[in-house]
């Protein structure tokens, strides 16, 4: 509960975070909300010499409804999130899932662009990012580089991200009218983080399926997008039969990660179940 | 609410006079505490279950900046300690306990060595520099696997990990064996939890100038506190000033001897500076005292009708790697004593023993044993219900204890006897606030679409407030069973009120002072209690096993009394009548019949401190102590009753309903009663459906290691508890009361358990182990389904 010692800086532009950054390679840690990283600290998880304090970097805050995309600078709160009315009139998926996300205290504190950097197997916004087809911008000392949120998340706590890159943004094109959302997840007892998290998106045309997007949390190492599930569903009507076959396609196709609380065999049963459900809620 | 003189304060759902300075946050905890030249201590804790240790290399961390102090157990050795239990059961082989280890540890988290530094992140820095060589040893951690011959032994003079045998008999459970039309047997896991208070322990201890030192200490028990330390460190105990300030929940586990409660004394004198120790709450997972931790098997006995006639249990009881204060008694006296429950079983027998593992001690959790205890009767009682296939109502009525039978010996036992109740009255009230009979046709109709309903019924009886002292010595319990009370009235009329008790977010500042109120018949703001502070306090023993009402309200009750009987004399002499024509009513003494004017209870307090015209033989002041001893103890009772919705699918569990009605006999008041149920209540769901101590059996390590794995009720896993009282008063103590503050966390287990088996009747499942969670219940359902399916 008491951190080892370490230096910090408050880094007032992302180009002296970068600097700061490459010339501590070794020793050096971000912060944003500090709500993951400060615990590892004080449970001497995590040493870092020197903490970038990137809060005051203004051009990673805010959020921008545009023409054709949708823009969340990486330092937006969960609560900033939830609280958006014109980021929730285009996606009202953020509030459903802000409002699953910890508590008040930590959603005011923790930001998106932390969450996604830190990875962690069983938070919340991967799915929601896979789900809306997200780009990531990243920034780095060479330059930037925008990365589809699908290929973002590697391994357990691993994205693509280099030790001297920043999470800027996230982008997200605007949908066609009448795309509907659902998240859906069963929390840890404990830890409220999810055991399993569903993330969909769906847009229905003359009865079928036109679009969907399934994006999973909770069930592997890493948030990942349930392609061949969305595929069989498109062009097909939500009817008891497809969804239940969907559910179980994905299900089946998961390696579910097992731990002391949920078995992989639970964790393949809440994908099956939590995407019925779901897909069940928008089929209404 | 504000009363006016006259009307009685005990009954009333008065708000807590505490609430405003704890909720404004201007409440004053031990960490709060911040004193000139402070000192801070960090422990270095065992990683490793079961080792040798063959070194510790503390050089580095000595030349580390700001350490003042750094120490190993053998330093230690002749200084301290060892530790010694306050409670254990004749015949106990007791392990000796180091306050820090030397040779040998035992679980993770035994404290290895320590760090006094100037600043507490300088102790925790040093702390990492400290290194140990372990040679590890084979650890066993569960109780089932402790006792097998060919386990790994943890104490020389505990042969077999089993510290304690201890059994009970009654009537002739063989025969009742013979004759029952069925016999039944059945495991029950009582899983171990971590009481996890919002306040961690903490401890500061101060030299102060004339020599004395003062402890402050988050403590249930200040008196027995001051009485350890000073005969563990060895300091006078006259000399030693245990001050208890705010305390943020003790459930139990701020009323044991940890080592942390020496060092800081002894260190503070070593060092001639404050020394302070906070506890971190991973700290806490692994260093305070955990609870439950049993297995029981259990047969019984049963005709076709739904009788019992016959329970036979066999307890181990896993209390971690040493005996803790008072260990011996929670799996023995606490647990097996009341494993008939509210059932009229005459025949019974059991057997339990202690054991010890490569775990964190295990003492006293809210309840300690009753609700082991409980689970036994009430998980034999469903047992019986389940495997008849009768109503689990019906098959109670039939068993329960009549309300005719009190006093009850159960099973003729000399031991436990409970004082009165109704446990049928209860039942009704219960079944009609829950509206059984509706619910039970929703169950039945909703099954038929797939959605699985099921009703929890638990009853529970137990007793509070162990006394009277001279009964406690047999049993190896070595404190008393009285509580203290000093009521001092100043020379304006208005009360201060020193009570052995401690409050440790109980109310007794507004309880006390609603039972001093309606005696001395002043206003409820006329009265100051004061707890925790052994200066101050004249004795007492604390807060724990529910008796601060039942024996510290009463000794405030009777103290109050005698606090009139004098004042009567005094009021007498200055009215120049006889003392036998006074009598005292609306706070001023009158002489019925005549035409004297009342005189008020304020000028009678300034006679007796002037002193001026105080009858012959009367001596000044109007303060009065009482040590009061109780004749018995009074027996809680109460039926308790949930209405739940398992998801099959998931296995999630969700509470639709749960009514409390409990006998607590006389209620003080009915707002902190409430909210004495409401809380164990919570507790107890929580054992039931997701609180679990998982350690891996292999390396002995402790895997719910913090909050992030280990699940605590919040708000959003409760429902609204509906909570209704019945009372009969008990007639051990003058006020009538019994103990509440264990009732929700003994009843609410099996009620869940009930209720989700009930849920999961239609699959056929008819056990299972809490807590349960929704992998567990999923499970359970899928390997019913599949063996369907086969
Ligand atoms: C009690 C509690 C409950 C929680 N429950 C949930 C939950 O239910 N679901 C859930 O999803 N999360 C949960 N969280 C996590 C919470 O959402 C965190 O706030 C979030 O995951 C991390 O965001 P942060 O801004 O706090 O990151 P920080 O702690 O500041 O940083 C986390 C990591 O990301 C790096 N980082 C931060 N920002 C950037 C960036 N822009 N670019 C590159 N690297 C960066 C940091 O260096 C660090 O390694 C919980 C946290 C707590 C304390």
């Amino acid at each position: 509960m008491i951190p080892a010692a370490f230096d910090y800086v408050r880094a007032s532009s992302l180009t002296q975070a970068i600097e700061l950054l490459r010339d501590n390679p070794d020793g050096a840690k971000l912060v944003a909300g500090g709500h993951t990283l400060l615990p590892a600290l004080k449970l001497r998880l995590a040493a870092p010499e020197l903490l970038i304090d990137i809060r005051s970097v203004a051009e990673i805050k805010g959020i921008e409804i545009g023409e054709t995309h949708v823009k969340i600078g990486a330092l937006t709160t969960h609560s900033e999130l939830s609280a958006s009315e014109p980021l929730n009139n285009v996606f009202p998926i953020f509030r459903e899932t802000a409002r699953l996300l910890a508590d008040p205290q930590v959603r005011n504190r923790g930001t998106i662009g932390g969450s996604l950097a830190n990875a962690d197997p069983a938070a919340d916004w991967p799915a929601v990012v896979l789900a809306l087809g997200a780009q990531l911008e990243i920034v780095g000392a060479t330059g930037r580089r925008t990365v589809p949120a699908e290929d973002f998340f590697l391994d357990i706590f691993t994205t693509t991200l280099a030790p001297d890159e920043i999470l800027a943004s996230i982008q997200i094109p605007k949908p066609k009218t009448g795309t509907r959302y659902a998240y859906r997840k069963i929390r840890h007892p404990a830890s409220g983080f999810a055991v399993v998290g569903v993330a969909i998106a769906v847009r229905m045309l003359d009865g079928v399926v036109d679009e969907a997007s399934i994006g999973i949390t909770g069930a592997t190492n890493h948030a990942f997008v349930g392609k061949e599930a969305a595929e069989f569903l498109t062009g097909k009507a939500l009817t008891r039969d497809n969804i239940d076959e969907a559910a179980r396609m994905l299900s089946e196709n998961t390696e579910c990660l097992s731990d002391r609380y949920a078995p992989a065999e639970y964790r393949a049963n809440l994908v099956r179940v939590e995407l019925g459900r779901a897909l069940l809620e928008l089929s209404q | 609410m504000t009363i006016s003189q006259g009307t009685r304060h005990v009954g009333q759902p008065l708000k807590r006079r505490e609430d405003l300075k704890l909720l404004a946050g201007r409440g004053r905890y031990v960490d709060d505490l911040k004193l000139p030249g402070m000192l801070y201590m960090a422990i270095l804790r065992s990683p490793h279950a079961h080792a040798k240790i063959d070194s510790i290399d503390l050089s580095l961390a000595r030349a580390a900046p700001g350490v003042r102090l750094a120490l190993s157990g053998s330093a230690l050795e002749d200084r301290i300690g060892p530790i010694v239990p306050n409670w254990i059961i004749p015949g106990s082989k007791v392990p000796v306990r180091r306050v820090v280890a030397t040779d040998r540890v035992r679980f993770v988290g035994e404290s290895v060595a320590l760090v006094v530094a100037e600043s507490l992140a300088e102790a925790y820095d040093a702390i990492g520099l400290i290194e140990v060589e372990y040679d590890v040893l084979p650890a066993v951690t569960e109780e089932q696997d402790a006792v097998r011959g060919d386990a790994p032994q943890l104490h020389e003079n505990v042969p077999g990990n089993i510290t304690t045998f201890y059994k009970v008999k009654g009537g002739d459970y063989e025969k009742a064996n013979r004759e029952a039309d069925q016999v039944v047997k059945l495991r029950v896991v009582n899983n171990r939890l971590i009481p996890t208070c919002m306040e961690t322990r903490a401890i500061v201890a101060a030299p102060e100038p004339d020599g004395t030192l003062t402890v402050y200490i988050g403590s249930q028990v200040p008196h027995m506190h001051r009485r350890w330390i000073a005969e563990t460190v060895r300091i006078p105990e006259h000399q030693l000033r245990v001050v208890a300030p705010d305390i943020g929940g003790g459930f139990g586990a701020k009323m044991h001897l940890y080592p942390e409660d020496l060092l800081c004394p002894y260190l503070a004198r070593e060092l001639n500076a404050p020394v302070k120790w906070w506890e971190t709450r991973s700290e806490s997972h692994q260093s305070t005292s955990h609870g439950r931790a049993h297995t029981e098997d259990l047969e019984i006995a049963f005709n076709n009708d739904g009788r019992i006639l016959g329970l036979k249990v066999s307890t181990l009881g896993n209390v971690g790697a040493y005996l803790s204060n008072m260990a011996t008694g929670g799996p023995t006296v606490n647990t097996v004593n009341f494993g008939t429950g509210t059932y009229k079983i005459e025949n019974y027998e059991a057997l339990s023993r202690v054991v010890v593992t490569n775990t964190v001690p295990v003492d006293a959790y809210r309840g300690y044993g009753r609700p082991e205890g409980a689970y036994i009767a009430e998980r034999a009682i469903d047992a019986v219900a389940r495997h008849l296939n009768l109503d689990q109502v019906e098959v109670r009525r039939r068993n329960f204890i009549q309300a005719s039978d009190f006093p009850y010996r159960p099973y003729g036992s000399t031991g436990v006897m409970y004082d009165s109740g109704d446990y049928q009255a209860l039942l009704d009230k219960a079944l009609e606030a829950f509206d059984y009979e509706g619910r039970r046709g929703e169950c039945e109709a909703l099954r038929g679409n797939g959605i699985y309903r099921g009703i929890g019924v638990a009853a529970y009886t137990h007793m509070c407030g162990m006394a009277p002292s001279r009964r406690l010595a047999p049993g190896g319990f070595d404190r008393g069973g009285w509580e203290s009370a000093r009521v001092s009235i100043d020379s304006s009329g208005r009360a201060t009120i020193y009570s052995g008790s401690m409050s440790q977010g109980q109310g007794h500042a507004t309880s006390l002072a609603q039972i001093a109120a309606d005696v001395l018949q002043i206003p409820l703001e006329d009265i100051e209690i004061v707890q925790g502070d052994t200066r101050q306090v004249q004795a007492g023993h604390g807060t724990f096993n529910s008796r601060s009402m039942a024996v510290g309200g009463s000794s405030v009750h009777v103290s109050s009394h005698r606090v009139i009987t004098k004042a009567k004399t005094i009021a007498a002499g200055m009215l120049e009548v006889d003392e036998k024509d006074v009598s005292y009513s609306a706070g001023a003494f009158t002489v019925p019949g005549t035409d004297i004017a009342p005189l008020t209870f304020s000028k009678v307090a300034r006679m007796a401190y002037v002193g001026h015209k105080l009858p012959d033989g009367v001596a000044p002041g109007l303060d009065e102590t009482v040590f009061y001893d109780p004749t018995g103890m009074g027996a809680p009772s109460g039926v308790h009753m949930a209405y739940v919705e398992v998801d099959p699918e998931t296995g999630i569990v969700d509470i639709l309903d749960y009514v409390a009605v409990d006998d607590v006999g006389t209620l003080i008041n009915p707002r902190l009663a409430a909210g004495q149920i409401h809380g164990g209540v919570v507790q107890g769901i929580a054992q039931a459906l997701f609180e679990e101590v998982s350690y891996d059996s292999e390396s002995g390590q402790l895997l719910t290691g913090s909050l992030l794995d280990y699940a605590v009720p919040r708000a959003e896993h409760v429902p609204n508890i509906r909570s209704s009282f019945q009372q009969t008063p008990s007639p051990t103590n003058p006020i009538g009361v019994k103990g509440i503050g264990e009732s929700g966390s003994i009843a609410a287990p099996p009620c869940m358990v009930h209720a989700v088996l009930d849920a999961l009747s239609p699959f056929g499942i008819k056990h299972l182990d809490m807590p349960l969670t929704p992998p567990r219940i999923w499970a359970a359902i899928r390997s019913v389904r599949e063996g369907d399916a086969r």
